[in-house]
Order: structure tokens, then sequence, then C-alpha cells
């Protein structure tokens, strides 16, 4: 009630029906109302849509979860490419936890913290909240923490890693598209894949125009869609390392980006090869080259940059350079496949 | 925190008790959080200021807000010391992401990757700087100094970098630069400048580096250009250090030895500086093609042209000539190489009736005694014997000068 009377007092004193989140941040997560009770449960309110990307971005091993809230009767504009245009008070929610065993889901999950990306009058601004021990709420916190994560793989294996949680800059050196925060999961090729709803299974974008949180989209079968990098079904060997460059690596990498300096662009759909990196001298790798010459060697993946990057754990050689402190080994796989299938069009001379 | 007692006692007798006035970082246990959260939480204008001492990060720490400055008691005085960096935390020590900004009085020490990268601003100030790798020159070393990038309107000025594993001191892809009064030594370049437009480099020193200093232009990068430096007034002396970059990167080809070296650049004036004592070259100026590396952009123009050397003294150098570029020197002329080393190379494209234009040419007067060489590197690399000449005569004439670089509220 207190915040009801409070947001009316914005309205009024503001002239407009949403609070000021990104101007004057809540410290609570549950100040948002995005989740049933205390949020431990992950249960999003009537109005928060839960989704997933075909593709998702490795958080050493993270599990995460991805709700989308519209405001009261507004929607989202659908476009083949770009980010969908969405309307002023969207908030984008990211739940970051670890299994405490991946053999056994129903031990429950630590939870670390909750991202959001609300859609201010300036745009779009990047916020975390971190989870509290007992798991009841998440506070904010804009110069990032790291939190030592133990936790039980699928193979049984104990796993410790120093968690790191971003400060609200690292938001946007992942987010910042020329010159401005943009969203990167709301994108057609990222959603358009089937979803397990509460009342069945369905196309996320049907199910998103379905209940009028999106407009403008075709039918999902004329969408783009990216694979799942995981699920050979979904596309072929450079299908699906592409989609897992793209996720992983082209939101600073491709141009109006933060690594744009680089000359390199790992969007899927980049098909010029010295912007994929084909032979391409870094240019400042500095310790990052571990001796080798080039980006992307063809047909000789131990010879290549990109790879042993992706392969590091050494903090000025590791990429991404944020948001991951152990390697994606399922990720690095693919990638090992994807240049030792390519075809070299010259010879090294 | 500490608060500034006068600013207190000023604001108490004006009973404006609202402004603490500038606080004052001083190391601590939660230092990290402490920095960080003053970085983003700093309005456009503010200064955030830094007390003696010693202060460790684990992370990079970075600023995205306008105008500000960071300021520090000096740079043996307060030290940002990022030795202990965390892998997933950042690729830098400090990372900017605004302009407007100044860095001043301090220095940053160890980082793992890059010790300070500016990127994508309009107006950028690095005033009294030290960045340093304390182990002394390594190839586990950081690869940038003082690094801006894709900006414009930068100031680099009475700073001293050590112990990059790539260059002290590297403006890339930049436009409007002035490089001034700064120090560089022991790292593998001591200043370099990267497809940049706009450069003033001048009253540099660079010393005990493996190469002094760099006007260069590499492929595959967004900015093409690399043209409109002058490079004078700078003491470029004794850059014979070991190359110790990490194999691979493109600098880790260069041999010790070289003083400035000019490569795939176009517009570079190059005026009254002391060039002594570089083993392999004083002086080079070489295509792209010299790395023998692949050129896999189709706008790249891998060739020097409009080049004007003059007024310089030489002395001393060529006296161990190493690498490709030393080899070739030294087939032909021992021990005793040239002060200035050209490879020859020319732009098939420009040519008009056989011969470059004048104002596309290498232009090479009045620098006293020294020596030239034109050691026709394309011939050696066609597999076909090189025509080596010293004749200066086809370059003894003048190129117009190029313009003086202005900063707003610099110069």
């Amino acid at each position: 009630m207190r915040l009801l009377l409070f947001g009316l007092a914005t309205c009024v004193i503001v002239g407009c029906g949403i609070p000021d989140y990104l101007g004057d941040p809540p410290n609570r997560l549950s100040s948002y109302d995005l989740f049933d009770g205390d949020g431990a449960s992950q249960e999003p309110e009537n109005g928060v849509v839960p989704y997933a990307v075909n593709s998702q971005l490795f958080s050493d091993y993270a599990l995460k979860r991805r709700f989308i809230k519209l405001p009261g009767g507004e929607s989202a504009a659908y476009g083949p490419t770009e980010t969908f245009e969405m309307p002023i008070g969207t908030i984008i929610a990211k739940t970051f936890s670890y299994p405490k065993d991946a053999r056994d889901p129903s031990q429950g999950e630590r939870l670390l913290e909750t991202r959001l990306l609300i859609h201010g009058k300036e745009g779009w601004g990047g916020l975390t909240y971190i989870w509290n021990f007992k798991q009841t709420e998440a506070f904010l916190e804009v110069a990032g923490h790291d939190v030592v994560a133990t936790w039980i793989d699928k193979k049984g294996d104990v796993q410790i890693n120093e968690y790191q949680i971003p400060n609200t800059n690292q938001c946007k050196q992942c987010h910042t598209l020329n010159d401005r925060i943009v969203p990167i999961g709301i994108r057609a090729r990222h959603l358009n894949r089937e979803f397990e709803y509460p009342e069945g299974t369905e196309n996320q974008l049907t199910h998103w125009s379905r209940i009028g949180v999106l407009r403008g989209a075709p039918n999902h079968n004329e969408s783009p869609k990216l694979a799942d990098y995981d699920d050979p079904e979904t596309g072929s060997l450079d299908d699906r390392a592409r989609a897992w460059l793209e996720i992983n690596c082209a939101h600073c990498h491709t141009q109006g980006a933060r690594a744009w300096n680089t000359g390199l662009d790992l969007m899927a759909s980049q098909t010029d090869e010295s912007l994929l990196g084909i032979y391409k001298t870094p240019s400042a790798a500095g310790r990052g080259t571990g001796g080798f010459r080039y980006d992307i060697v063809p047909g000789k993946p131990e010879e290549s940059i990109l790879l042993h990057r992706i392969l590091s754990e050494e903090p000025d050689v590791a990429m991404p350079e944020i948001g991951r402190t152990i390697v994606h080994r399922e990720g690095a796989e693919l990638v090992r496949h994807w240049i030792a299938n390519m075809e070299d069009g010259e010879n090294e001379n | 925190m500490k608060m500034m007692t006068g600013n207190w006692l000023i604001g108490f007798l004006l009973l404006t008790a609202c402004d603490p006035g500038p606080q004052i970082i001083v190391p601590g246990r939660d230092v990290q959080r402490e920095v960080q959260r003053a970085l983003i939480n700093a309005a456009p204008g503010d200064t955030v200021r830094f007390g003696e001492g010693i202060f460790l990060f684990r992370k990079t720490l970075s600023l995205d807000v306008e105008n500000i400055t960071i300021t520090g008691a000096g740079p043996d005085k307060t030290i940002l010391k990022f030795k202990d960096q965390v892998t997933g935390s950042g690729g830098e020590g400090l990372l900017v992401t605004k302009g407007g900004f100044t860095l001043e009085n301090i220095a940053v020490e160890d980082s793992r990757g890059d010790a300070i990268k500016v990127s994508g601003v309009d107006g950028v100030s690095f005033k009294n700087v030290r960045v340093e790798w304390t182990q002394g020159p390594s190839p586990e070393n950081g690869a940038y100094g003082l690094y801006p990038v894709e900006s414009r309107n930068v100031l680099i000025e009475g700073c001293t970098a050590i112990g990059a594993a790539d260059a002290g001191i590297y403006v890339g892809q930049c436009e409007n630069i002035i490089v001034r009064n700064n120090t560089a030594k022991m790292n593998v370049a001591g200043i370099e400048v990267e497809n940049s437009v706009g450069a003033d480099v001048y009253d540099n020193v660079t010393t005990d580096n493996t190469a002094g200093m760099l006007v260069f232009k590499l492929p595959n990068l967004p900015k093409k250009e690399s043209r409109q430096c002058r490079v004078f007034n700078n003491v470029i002396t004794a850059n014979n250090r070991p190359n110790f970059a990490k194999p691979g990167t493109l600098i880790s080809g260069l041999p010790p030895g070289g003083g400035l070296i000019l490569m795939a650049t176009d517009e570079v004036e190059v005026f009254g500086n002391e060039i002594a004592d570089n083993d392999t070259a004083n002086l080079s100026i070489l295509s792209f093609r010299s790395t023998k590396r692949k050129i896999k952009d189709k706008d790249f123009d891998p060739f020097c042209e409009s080049i004007h050397i003059h007024d310089n003294t030489f002395s001393g150098g060529g006296t161990n000539p190493i690498g490709d570029l030393g080899e070739a020197i030294k087939a032909v002329f021992g021990n005793h190489g040239p002060d200035i080393v050209y490879d020859g190379s020319l732009d098939r494209k420009s040519l008009v009736d056989g011969r470059i234009p004048v104002e596309s040419s290498v232009a090479i007067h009045d620098n006293g005694d020294a020596s030239f060489a034109n050691l026709d590197l394309a011939a050696t690399a066609a597999g076909k014997e090189p025509s080596v000449t010293t004749d200066l005569a086809p370059h003894a004439h003048s190129l117009e000068a190029l313009k003086p670089i202005h900063i707003d509220g610099v110069n």
C-alpha cells in the first residue's frame, strides 16, 4: 500500500504512470512485483512472461531464468532483425542460480543475482540485485560483487568458482550498441522457439502475439531462427558454431559495439571472412594471441587465437573478458570442430 | 572516507551544511567497490580524488560518465595496482567509455591486460600519469599502457610508460591527437600512433624500448586511414631492447634497434628529432608487406606515401641490424647500416608515367650528414636481386608542411 501511495505521488509529481526506476532505483527486488511471494520460487506474477532463447550466453554454467514485463495493455513491435521496440516501462529480468546438485533438480538451487534491464524515459538501463543468503530478497548493488559458488555438476563432480556479479557499467559493456543500451535476447531469431507454459507448449512468438505483448509478428515459420548450439537437430555445425559465437561474442564484436575497434564481427549473419577473423592479424590482443598469428586459421583450431582465448582462464586472455571465470567446454569443442572443418581457401605462405 | 577539513569548515561557517566538499578516496579493505561505486555514482563535471597510497584492485575499474576528472596526489604517491586481477572481471586496469575525461597525477601498475583504455570518446586527457609493469619487461605484462582508441581530441602529456609488452603509449584509430613531453622506456614499442588521423607527437623521449616510435597502419581495422602525423623535436635514442612481446602479435615481429618506424602510413612529417644509437636503423620507412603477413582486407593500402623527413639529427645506430630488415641491411652494409632505411616499395597504382608523383613521394632533405639506403625489398620479396641504392637524389626535395593540431582548451 505504501508503495502504491508512493507510486501515485510520483505520478502526480512527474506526470507519468511509470515509476522512475532508473533515476531512483528501489533497494529491494521485491519492489518491482515481478515474482510471487518472496521471489525464491521465481514464479512470475501475472503479466510477467517467462521466456527462453535459442542459444544462450555462457555464464560459468549458471542456470538462467528470463522474464519480461510490459506496461499494462502495451506491446512490443516485431522486427525481423533488430531488438523489438518495447514501450517505456518495460522490465526484462534474468535470474542467475546454481543447482545444488545438477543431477537432482529437486534439491533446489541457490539464487545468485537478478539482473534487470529497464526501459526508462531516456533509454534502457541496467541494475543488478544480489540475493541474500536466506534467499528471501535481493538487494541493489551497483558496484558488483563476487560470490564463491559451490555446486555439483551433471557428472557428480563438485565445482567451486568465484562467480562474478557485474557492476552496472559492465551491463553496458555487453548491451551497448551505437552508444545506446539495447536488450540482446528480445530479437526474433533468439525468441523463435517453443516454451513450456503452464497451459502447454507453444512457440514464444506465437504466444506473445496471442497474449497481446507482441504486435506485427508474422507466422513464426517466417521469422528468422538461430540454432541452439547444443542441439544438432536445430542446425548444421556451421549454424550452431555461429549461433554460439554470436551469443557469446557478438554483443561486443560487431559494428557499433564495444569491441568493434578490433575489426572482428562475429554475428551469425556476417559473411565477410576477414571480419569473421579468418587470417586476420590480431590488433590489440597482447598476451591473448597465445603465440599465434591469426584469429582463425582454417583447418587449424590449435593455431587459432579465437579458440585459444575461448579456452583460457587467464584474466587478460580469456574471452569473453567479463561474465565467465571458467571455460565453456561444450562451446569450445563446437568452435574447435567448426574451425577444423573449415576449408582453407589458400595456403599460409 | 575522510572529509576535506577546510571545505567542511567553510561549509559550516556559511551554514550550507549540505555539501560535504570533495571526498578523497584512501586505501582500504573494500576499496574495489568503494571506488567503483564512486565512478558509477559520479555526476558529470565531478572530480574523483585519490589520496596517497597504494590501492589494490582485483577487477577492472570502469567509468561511463561524461566530463569526469580522476586525480591523485602524484604519479609516485597515488598508485592503483592491479596485480591480482581475477578472470571475468575485465580486460584492463581502468576502462573509460565517456568523453571529457581527464586522468592526472596518478599511476597505474601491473594490470594484467592494458593499463588504461579509453574507448570511443570525444575528449580525453592524460596528464602526469605513470603506467608501469614493475617486474620489468616481460611477455606476461599487459599490452598497452595508455590506450585511447576510436576517440577524438586526445591529449597525452607529461606521462611515463614503462614495461608494456606492446606499446607504452598507444593511440589507435583516433583523430586529432597531441602526444607531448612524455617518456617511454623498456616497452616493446615506446610510442605508437596507429590508423589515426591528425597527430602531433613532439618533445617526447623514447629510449631503451625495442622500437622507439611507430607510426603504423594495420589491415582489418574499422578505421582505414593513417595520415597527417607530425613527429618533431623528439629524442629517440638507443632503442635496442630484445623484443619481449608475446609471439603472434604484430609487434613481436619488430627487430630490436628500430628508432622511428613508419609503416603503411601516409602524410607524415618528421623534423627536429634527435635520433641516435638505434642499432638496426634509426629511421625506417616500410610497407606492410615487410611483415610478411597475409593481408585479407581489400581496402588496405600497404604503402607509405607523402613522407617528409627534414632537419633531423642522426648519430650512431645501424651497428647491429637484426631481423629480416636487419639481414637486408647487413647484406649490403655489414655493421654500418644507414640512418634512414627505405624499403623502396611503391604502389603501382600511384605511379604516373612510371614515377611516383612528388606529392606522394618520400622526401628527405637537410638531415645533416645522415646516410640513406633504398633496399628495394620488393625485389627481394619477389625472389629477385634487389638494386640497393644510397642515392638520395630521387628524394632530395621538400613537401608542403603539415598543419599543426589544435585541440580546444589545450592549445
